[in-house]
């Protein structure tokens, strides 16, 4: 036994130690491979004559876009041009995740129906769409639906207000008045007085049992107090009417047919994986659990709601968070419609005005690693928040 | 069809990061080597590149790929061609998948100089940007389209000029922009859009692939300036100078009288022109690495510029396009080849 020797050299047996050593040497690793790729890339790209470098995100992108919700002209740039294709990316993202929830959680749920034609009606629903590429789904939303549609001159309209036509679904636009601020005063205060008697009410019925419709008076707060708040400062909007004008409507609000197809699609197309999760997750709740919950005489829908559902969302979670993010990175195949997203857009047609291929792609690479990874901390935190629900 | 540009998109960020710069003479040495030349192509434009239903690929824009091949290797046949949209078309050809773009690709400034690409100065067919509309909207003139959608292809040089020309006549309008042809002939059939607008040649090919064509007109107007032709990369001369000087051989060749026909005969002829021309008298080939014969090959197996226009765009073709522009200069036209000697 030398302790002296060993005491210095004993650090290299931790294995904490170690751990930290083996993390540092692959992060320097890593770090020069990255270096040395960027670097060669700049060097080979000035030797074949290709401009690199991120300038060309302050030009002018010189061409027009279908859909911007932010405003856009052609000689604004090209970096405005990235978060418009973001922009739209995360509103057909937004969209298809909260549609394709609420219809898998409804396919899910129908399928497990003790009701024959409802459970097999449900099945068939899953296993075509689930089952059918999400690019034809989306064409078909796209060609067949739009081929079926009126011209601008022959619009369905409702109450000279709402039109639909192969151009899109045109609405009123809301233009804000003066009494907007007590309108909007008076939602979120619905709201909060929604949140109090929710919290209120849980704990009358924790202590006395007594059950409370929180839901229904909610919902009569978001209603009312608003109402009642245009009704003493004056209406919060004046509405912008779409009018036939030459070719088109104009004004309004229009939401467009590439949008529509896409969402559609989308929201099908991972409604029915989505479906497969809620049942495995409902499957996955003990039959005792029901038994029990009949036994105190719970109703079939309290059952499903306050039992059954809670516990399955435990193993619903995680699947469904990476339906969320196919959702997302399948919305890429916009292009193939026309709808303008960030792929499309920026790392095709951007792509294709300028060139820079590396920065282009890197920079579309850098946002859906960004929104995956935002959605599975989300989603992370959610479940460990369902999961201490657990007793 | 989005996978494949992602996926070209980021071989090509992986080549140019990874291999070492172009050497002179390496695409060429690398033709030779494969036995066969890659020819990027349209997929799916009447006349200028299509697929007919024997599978062969036709059109202006194939029988140039098909002509560097008989100058390279003395057989038309030796070309492998890739079909490409208008998005995928530049990355293909920066990261090397391609040798030689042939896909009605308007030479400009930006795409000649900051991209990896050059244009050998090899217009093989003039064109300008115009409009097709259906009938039943009663309109005569580009002027008239205030407010119209408009179908165009994403990653054009039409994107851009549609943009200018809305602007410059102080008009509105929205666009609906499609990766294929197919899908905007299909958005303004629909009624999508009102209005298609591409380089006018292509606009008469989108027009015969319709259910109803005489339902569609052409607007008068040509809002820009389009000269279409093969692009390379720069750094391989050889390659460079094969693809320039095969399009003035069938350039020269019409000028003179030289037909796919009569070349054979033509070799007898005293006219000093054709007798370098068709590499009688001296070796014109043999400074770019081409056979003696190279010009003599191209002229027979795909014909001069002439009969390549006639036949795939003229008036042996169902787009009966007039030469115009493409006229030789001793026409009334814009083409014109420096002398061979
Ligand atoms: N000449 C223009 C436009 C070329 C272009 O791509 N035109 C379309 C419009 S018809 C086309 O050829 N499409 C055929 C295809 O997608 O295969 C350019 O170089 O940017």
């Amino acid at each position: 036994m030398k302790p002296s020797r060993s005491a210095f050299l004993s650090w290299i047996y931790d294995p904490k130690i170690r751990g930290i050593i083996a993390q540092v040497v692959t992060l320097v690793v890593l770090g020069l491979l990255v270096g040395w790729l960027a670097h060669n890339a700049v060097t080979n790209l000035a030797a074949r004559g290709i401009a690199s470098g991120f300038d060309f995100l302050n030009d002018p992108a010189g061409f027009g876009i279908l859909q911007t919700l932010i405003p856009y002209t052609e000689s604004d740039t090209y970096a405005r041009v990235f978060v418009i294709g973001l922009l739209n990316t995360l509103l057909v993202s937004a969209l298809g995740i909260v549609a394709a929830t609420i219809l898998g959680f409804i396919m899910g749920v129908a399928r497990l129906s003790k009701n024959a034609l409802v459970s097999a009606l449900a099945t068939v629903y899953i296993e075509t769409f689930r089952n059918i590429p999400p690019l034809l789904q989306i064409f078909f939303w796209y060609f067949a639906v739009l081929q079926a549609m009126p011209s601008p001159r022959q619009s369905l309209g409702w109450f000279d207000a709402v039109f639909l036509n192969i151009r899109g679904l045109y609405l009123p636009r809301p233009i804000p008045t003066e009494a907007v601020t007590a309108f909007v005063v008076a939602v979120v205060l619905a709201f909060a007085l929604w949140w109090v008697i929710a919290r209120w009410a849980k704990r009358r019925q924790d202590e006395t049992g007594q059950p409370f419709p929180v839901f229904w008076t909610g919902l009569g707060l978001v209603v009312l107090l608003p109402y009642l708040a245009s009704l003493v400062f004056g209406s919060p909007f004046t509405w912008e009417l779409p009018q036939l004008r030459g070719f088109n409507f104009v004004g309004g609000w229009v939401m467009i047919p590439e949008l529509v197809a896409l969402w559609v699609a989308l929201s099908i197309y991972t409604s029915a994986f989505i479906a497969e999760i809620v049942r495995a997750g409902i499957l996955a709740v003990p039959h005792g659990q029901t038994e029990a919950a009949m036994a105190l005489g719970l109703t079939p829908q309290q059952r499903l709601r306050l039992v059954i559902l809670p516990q399955a969302m435990r193993v619903i979670i995680p699947p469904l968070t990476s339906q969320y993010l196919n959702l997302t990175k399948n919305s890429s195949l916009a292009a193939a419609i026309g709808y303008p997203d960030l792929v499309g857009l920026f790392a095709g047609t951007v792509l294709n005005q300028t060139g820079q291929a590396i920065e282009t792609i890197a920079m579309a690479m850098a946002v859906y690693l960004t929104i995956s990874i935002m959605i599975s901390l989300f989603m992370n935190w959610y479940n460990k928040r369902m999961a201490l629900v657990e007793r | 069809m989005k996978q494949k540009t992602l996926l070209a998109a980021v071989g090509a960020a992986l080549t140019v990061a990874a291999v070492a710069p172009a050497q002179a003479g390496e695409t060429m040495d690398a033709i030779k080597a494969r036995g066969e030349i890659r020819c990027g192509v349209s997929d799916g434009l009447p006349g200028f590149s299509y697929t007919d239903e024997k599978g062969v690929v036709r059109g202006i824009d194939a029988d140039f790929c098909r002509a560097l091949a008989a100058a390279v290797f003395g057989d038309a046949n030796k070309v492998k061609f890739t079909p490409l949209t208008a998005k995928e078309r530049f990355t293909a050809l920066q990261s090397g998948e391609i040798d030689v773009l042939s896909r009605n690709t308007t030479w400009t400034m930006s795409r000649d100089t900051g991209m990896g690409m050059v244009f050998p100065a090899a217009v093989v067919y003039y064109d300008g940007q115009g409009f097709l509309v259906n009938k039943k909207l009663g309109v005569k003139s580009a002027k008239e389209l205030d407010g119209a959608t408009v179908c165009i292809q994403a990653g054009t040089t039409t994107e851009l000029n549609l943009a200018d020309y809305f602007r410059a006549n102080k008009m509105k309008y929205t666009p609906i922009t499609y990766d294929k042809s197919d899908e905007s002939a299909k958005g303004l059939e629909a009624g999508r859009c009102d209005v298609l607008t591409s380089d006018q040649s292509q606009l008469y090919a989108q027009r015969i692939k319709m259910a109803n064509p005489d339902q569609y007109v052409v607007l008068p107007e040509v809002i820009s300036k389009e000269p279409l032709g093969p692009v390379v990369r720069p750094g391989d001369h050889e390659w460079f100078s094969t693809v320039r000087w095969t399009h003035y051989a069938m350039l020269i060749a019409e000028e003179l009288g030289v037909t796919a026909k009569n070349v054979d005969e033509m070799k007898q002829s005293s006219n000093p022109e054709v007798r370098r021309l068709l590499g009688v008298d001296a070796d014109f080939g043999k400074a770019i690495g081409l056979p003696r014969d190279w010009a003599y090959q191209v002229i027979k197996q795909v014909g001069n510029y002439g009969e390549s226009f006639e036949r795939n765009v003229g008036k042996g073709s169902p787009l009966k396009i007039e030469r115009g522009l493409n006229a030789l200069w001793t026409q009334g036209g814009l083409q014109y080849a420096p002398p061979i000697r």
